[in-house]
């Protein structure tokens, strides 16, 4: 990460008082737009059809799905790891980049901080769908067994959830009261709202410094934490006896991969709200340069796990392993398995090297590849390796050798999808995306 | 319908009745904790709660209480003294599937979820096919009772792991976890679960619930009365062998025989052994065969 993390330099802004910063960043929130009104609408009748088949399945049982007794892991789980690791960005930005002091980064902290609340409420909701019984929740707290793999993830994810709530929340108070003190043609439950979750802040200066040492605490707290939770759900697989599972591998292979896809991410997330919300002047083509030359970074990182995976058990080919290699490199999920590593791996990294493809339009559309890779990639992670199970699979129905999700599993996946773009869409509409007091900090226009 | 609620209400009085420490109940030691005490229109007795409260119910009722299956807490522990294995004679197979039959009768199961699999298998390609009837190993370091979230799933000290499937939360991370594959899932409703004349019991895995995990359990309830699982006594070729390792003895329903020489003199191993996982059921290599392999399946197919 040298290259980008000892880059220093400030990005620098637009000649501008206090007061135009606060204007340009606040601008968004009172407005009514049509494209936003459609935009959620959209995302409601997603959230809708979802909703129906969720309740399909709750009526039905799993057998809505397409997954049975040997592909007993589907969609839901591939979903739930790849919300995991879209969750890591929250760290990677706005604690690794901040802790490093590359300034450039300040911008990004709240958005990146927003798709990791959002992606981690998701992901808990999406392992919640996957359960046989999901009216005995309850039971992973009433008789939790520590030794589970299980009950180490609903404990971390409880944890990480509490310290990226956290690292979204105290930098943002100052901000909640600067919506309170200056928006005054917004609906009346809206100031309502402001005040209370403003928590009677003041922006008295020893308040100022106990949200920087809190969040200073937490920037270092969410750092083991979030290696922690990609590791553990790798751990999900890796305490099994599958092929493609059953390997040391798997905590940094899963790791390197969140980062990726967290940086894609947050290169997506940049480029709407740059030309949704007017922002150029805050977020410029530097940091999407920045930000081309990290994902180029971690895709290497990502590469490197990706060999050290795969190399050794296609080298020996042994057993239902080198027939599940067989079945990934040539067999029925090759196709998809070279569009992940090809057009989700490599390229990226070979046409981002290069600086004009480093710039807003073209990045977004590696980074749209990237995720989709991403996904992708999880799917191949889960499903083939169930079904390539020690013993044979005879004896039982032709679906059972198979595994096409049905289509209440995708409304259900996709509703998922909605549920994550929802709730990052409320948070900006909401509230400032940029840091207003951090950039005025930065920028020496207001003294704390 | 509301005759037979009050009925299942009563018989979930009575789980709790005997669960009361009293184990298993013989007939006896059921008559030391009941007096009879006055006669009504239909006989009274009181039982004795466990509690120590006593309370009057009919003959009748108590009559029942001798077939209920042991409580959850007793479920837990296992048959005391005893230590199940299953020893499968592969040179005697000839897929004549009458254990799946039999287990499909005893659990009430649907073809589609059988607790035991009859597979085609081929160790290299040079040497003959033979059957392999599969069914949960009984594993001494289970690996889904490892990843089992809530304790769902258990191992006793009579060998057999057991599921809970009131406990069950449905994740299914026992199936990824079991290297065999023995275990199925509820993905649907089960076929009408409600027409089994007796309650919930881990041990008899009677009735199955949607949404939850199912596998061979041995038929513990059986072993309690001193019967062979039904798949045992239905292999018309003597397949399977099943007994108690404390005893050294197993019998496949027409013979008995010592389990140690068995084991010794037929080279008996496990299913990948190397797994760590222990398992308590052996194989006996299929040798010297009673039968030549032969693929129904594909004779009728060509």
């Amino acid at each position: 990460m040298s290259d980008i993390i000892t880059q220093i330099e400030k990005i620098e802004l637009p000649n501008k008082s206090l007061k135009n910063v606060e204007d340009d960043l606040l601008r968004h929130i009172p407005i009514q737009g049509q494209k936003f009104r459609w935009w959620m609408i959209f995302l409601f009748i997603i959230l809708l059809i979802g909703i129906y088949a969720y309740y399909r399945q709750l009526r039905y049982g799993l057998i809505v799905t397409a997954m049975r007794d040997y592909t007993s892991w589907g969609i839901y789980i591939s979903n739930f790891v790849f919300y995991v690791a879209l969750s890591l960005v929250g760290s990677l930005v706005s604690s690794i980049l901040r802790l490093s002091k590359a300034k450039w980064a300040t911008p990004l902290n709240r958005i990146s901080e927003i798709v990791a609340v959002a992606a981690i409420i998701c992901a808990s909701i999406i392992i919640i769908v996957d359960m046989g019984r999901p009216d005995r929740f309850m039971y992973l707290f009433l008789y939790a067994r520590i030794q589970s793999p299980i009950v180490w993830d609903v404990i971390i994810i409880a944890t990480y959830l509490v310290i990226s709530f956290l690292l979204l929340y105290i930098p943002l108070l100052p901000d909640i009261a600067l919506c309170r003190d200056r928006l005054k043609n917004i609906p009346r439950w809206q100031q309502k709202f402001y005040k209370i979750i403003s928590l009677n802040w003041q922006h008295k200066p020893e308040q100022f410094k106990s949200i920087k040492k809190l969040s200073g605490i937490l920037m270092i707290m969410v750092i083991p934490v979030a290696f922690a939770i990609h590791t553990i759900t790798s751990w999900l697989f890796a305490t099994t006896w599958r092929p493609g599972w059953d390997s040391t591998n798997l905590g940094p292979y899963f790791v390197s991969g969140a980062f990726m896809l967290g940086c894609a991410g947050i290169i997506v997330a940049m480029y709407f709200i740059q030309k949704y919300l007017q922002l150029e002047e805050y977020i410029t083509d530097k940091h999407f340069d920045n930000m081309g030359k990290l994902l180029v970074l971690l895709s290497l990182v990502y590469l490197y796990f990706n060999i050290n995976e795969y190399l050794g058990p296609s080298f020996k080919m042994v057993g239902v392993e080198g027939e599940h290699i067989t079945e990934l490199f040539t067999g029925s999920y090759a196709p998809m398995y070279w569009f992940v590593q090809i057009i989700g791996l490599i390229l990226p990294i070979v046409i981002l090297i290069f600086r004009p493809m480093r710039t807003p339009f073209p990045m977004l559309i590696i980074s749209l590849l990237v995720i989709i890779g991403a996904w992708l990639k999880r799917f191949l992670i889960v499903i083939p390796s169930l079904q390539h199970p020690y013993l044979p699979i005879q004896d039982v129905d032709e679906s059972y050798m198979h595994y096409i999700p049905t289509w209440e599993e995708w409304a259900i996946n996709s509703a998922n999808v909605a549920g994550v773009l929802l709730i990052i869409t409320i948070l900006i509409k909401l509230f400032p995306v940029i840091p207003v007091w951090e950039i005025a900090d930065e920028k020496g226009l207001k003294k704390i | 319908m509301n005759q037979k609620k009050k009925k299942n209400s009563r018989r979930k009085f009575f789980r709790y009745f005997v669960t009361g420490g009293l184990g298993a109940l013989t007939g006896k030691g059921f008559s030391e904790v009941l007096n009879q005490t006055e006669n009504t229109d239909e006989k009274k007795i009181a039982a004795l709660l466990p509690d120590g409260k006593l309370v009057k119910i009919s003959q009748s009722e108590a009559d029942h209480a001798h077939h209920q299956p042991v409580s959850k807490k007793e479920s837990r522990k296992g048959i005391p003294g005893k230590r199940f294995v299953l020893i499968v004679d592969l040179a005697r197979c000839r897929n004549a599937r009458k254990c799946i039959e039999g287990c499909e009768k005893h659990h009430h199961l649907t073809p589609d979820r059988p607790f035991i699999k009859v597979l085609k298998m081929q160790d290299n390609p040079r040497s003959s096919p033979y059957w392999m009837p599969k069914k949960c190993f009984q594993c001494d370091n289970p690996p889904c009772v490892k990843v089992c979230p809530v304790g769902a799933t258990y191992k006793r000290t009579d060998n057999i792991v057991l599921i809970d499937n009131e406990r069950c939360i449905g994740c299914r991370f026992c199936m990824a976890a079991c290297p065999y594959s023995a275990r199925v899932f509820n993905w649907g409703e089960p076929r009408d679960p409600e027409n089994y004349d007796q309650p919930y019991s881990p041990e008899t895995s009677v009735p199955s619930r949607i949404g939850t995990v199912e596998k061979c359990d041995f038929c513990p309830d059986l072993l309690r009365e001193k019967k062979l699982p039904p798949c045992i006594t239905d292999c018309p070729n003597g397949v399977l062998y099943f007994g108690d390792a404390n005893d050294d003895t197993v019998t496949n329903g027409t013979e008995t025989v010592r389990l140690s020489n068995l084991l010794r003199e037929k080279a008996a191993y496990r299913y990948m052994e190397e797994l760590g996982t222990e398992p308590n059921v052996y194989y006996l290599p299929p040798v010297d065969r009673l039968f030549p392999f032969k693929d129904e399946n594909e004779e009728s197919d060509t």
